[in-house]
């Protein structure tokens, strides 16, 4: 209601109101990114995110051979269009033989960021087998 | 009742497919047709411990399976390397196990390299118990095969820097840990190598087993042995020299002067090409085909055991792999270098083969 009472007398005062924000709110607002993705690289070498102690990045280094860029694409052996998270499940529920995580839990939100970061620079391919 | 009628099941089933396995051949030509053998390769199988008698099922499967099959070659190999990394994090109880299932081999003469995972827990104590020495020689129908513990380190960061055994371990087991070290043979190694190479005649067939590769591929990932320039300069004066290597999880071949490489699969899980890592901006041997892409769904695909076939002094690796079309990679005297059999022209490749 506040904020609500603000932008109408910014309005009421003919100032733009723009999506303005300064150097300090980007470099924030990339830390508060990094730290998710820190967060994902922990759980990726977490023994405590399955059940039997194998962890991510035993069989993906650096992230490597997850491609996100590839998503969303057709995953062939669930035979429709998937996305990264679903992959990640898969994974946790085999060989970590864990519990899934929902889509918008905090962790797996964390660990696309990890895996996003280690492939920093890569272009989109959506769809890319 | 299901769980035991699965097993019995898969086990079936494993036997059934023992002419697609997963294991690799390895073939050595001996400097006279007539004394040409074979060898059986298994390497990398990372028996991992969950707590009491569990293990991680995942990975015992994958070394059963190479062991029933290397059984099941006829002829017999002649004997079986296991190329290190028998275990996850160095254990007795990982130790112990994965020595269990390789006892099964029927008779088999076997002897062993030295991984990082079975070493920076205890420095090998308990493994020199089951398999000897840390490094050793023996010779072979005219071939002089040298094992090497190629995955030293500098003695501060083993000795110095961590507060336990367990600690340096688990800090050493990961692959892509900045806080890992490089792998190395080290002076004292060399100085040895280097005697026991010097009453053997420069003509001798040469065969070097290291758990690392004796080359730099990529040292993020300790693809890489530090000091692989000096050891290559003690094996040069030999006219067929041949380094089979484990650790990189992955089909790997090159030539440098005189040393033909060989990388052998595991049998625990498949690595990623290093160039697949965007960041890495590394290099795998130009001349190598890649292994084909690992299916996530299969948890044997991209893993795998190999025969390798001694003839002339050189080898050839037989890949038996699983879920895959099984891979030959050959010396081929007109170019003097290994090259598969099936894949080499860049025109006979498949899709499978690109990485990213």
């Amino acid at each position: 209601m506040k904020i609500l009472l603000i932008g109408m007398a910014l309005l009421a005062s003919g100032l733009v109101m723009g999506d303005e924000f300064t150097a300090a709110d980007v470099e924030r607002w990339q830390q508060q990114y990094e730290q998710v993705a820190a967060r994902g690289r922990q759980l990726f070498t977490d023994p405590a995110l399955g059940s039997n102690k194998v962890v991510c990045a035993q069989c993906h280094p650096n992230g490597a051979n997850t491609h996100p860029e590839t998503y969303p694409k057709f995953q062939k052996q669930l035979g429709r269009v998937a996305m990264l998270w679903e992959m990640i499940n898969w994974c946790i529920r085999n060989p970590l033989e864990g519990e899934e995580l929902a889509a918008d839990d905090p962790d797996m939100i964390a660990l696309q960021a990890y895996i996003h970061k280690e492939r920093e620079g890569v272009p989109l391919a959506p769809g890319k087998h | 009742m299901t769980m035991k009628r699965r097993n019995f099941i898969r086990r079936a089933t494993t036997t059934a497919i023992a002419g697609v396995l997963p294991v690799s051949l390895i073939r050595i030509a001996g400097a006279q047709e007539s004394a040409d053998f074979t060898f059986a390769y298994i390497s990398d199988s990372h028996i991992q411990h969950i707590e009491g008698n569990r293990f991680v099922r995942n990975f015992d499967r994958g070394l059963i399976s190479a062991v029933a099959e290397t059984n099941l070659m006829n002829p017999k190999p002649d004997f079986v390397m296991f190329g290190g990394d028998l275990a996850q994090l160095g254990t007795r109880e990982e130790l112990d196990h994965g020595f269990e299932i390789l006892s099964g081999l029927n008779g088999l003469p076997l002897r062993g390299v030295l991984g990082e995972h079975d070493y920076y827990l205890d420095l090998g104590d308990y493994w020199r118990q089951l398999f000897g020495e840390h490094y050793y020689s023996f010779d072979h129908k005219g071939v002089h095969f040298v094992v090497l513990n190629s995955i030293l380190t500098f003695d501060d960061w083993t000795f110095n820097r961590w507060e336990s055994a367990e600690r340096r371990m688990s800090e050493m087991a990961g692959l892509d840990n900045p806080n890992g070290s490089p792998f190395m043979v080290g002076e004292a190694q060399r100085r040895w190598l280097a005697a026991d190479l010097q009453n053997i005649s420069r003509d001798t067939p040469v065969v070097v087993f290291s758990h690392s590769p004796i080359q730099k591929i990529y040292k993020g990932w300790n693809f890489w042995t530090d000091d692989a320039d000096q050891v290559q300069a003690i094996l040069a004066p030999f006219d067929r020299v041949n380094v089979i290597y484990g650790h990189v999880h992955q089909i790997q071949y090159n030539q440098i002067g005189n040393i033909a490489f060989n990388s052998v699969m595991a049998t625990a899980w498949p690595w990623p090409y290093p160039s697949s890592y965007a960041k890495s901006g590394s290099h795998v041997p130009v001349m190598t085909v890649p292994m084909n892409r690992a299916d996530p769904f299969s948890a044997r695909d991209a893993t795998g055991w190999q025969l390798i076939n001694v003839h002339t002094g050189r080898v050839d690796l037989e890949y038996t792999l699983y879920d895959n079309s099984n891979r030959t990679v050959s010396w081929n005297g007109a170019s003097g270098r290994p090259e598969d059999t099936s894949y080499q022209a860049p025109a006979l490749r498949v899709p499978p083969q690109n990485h990213y």
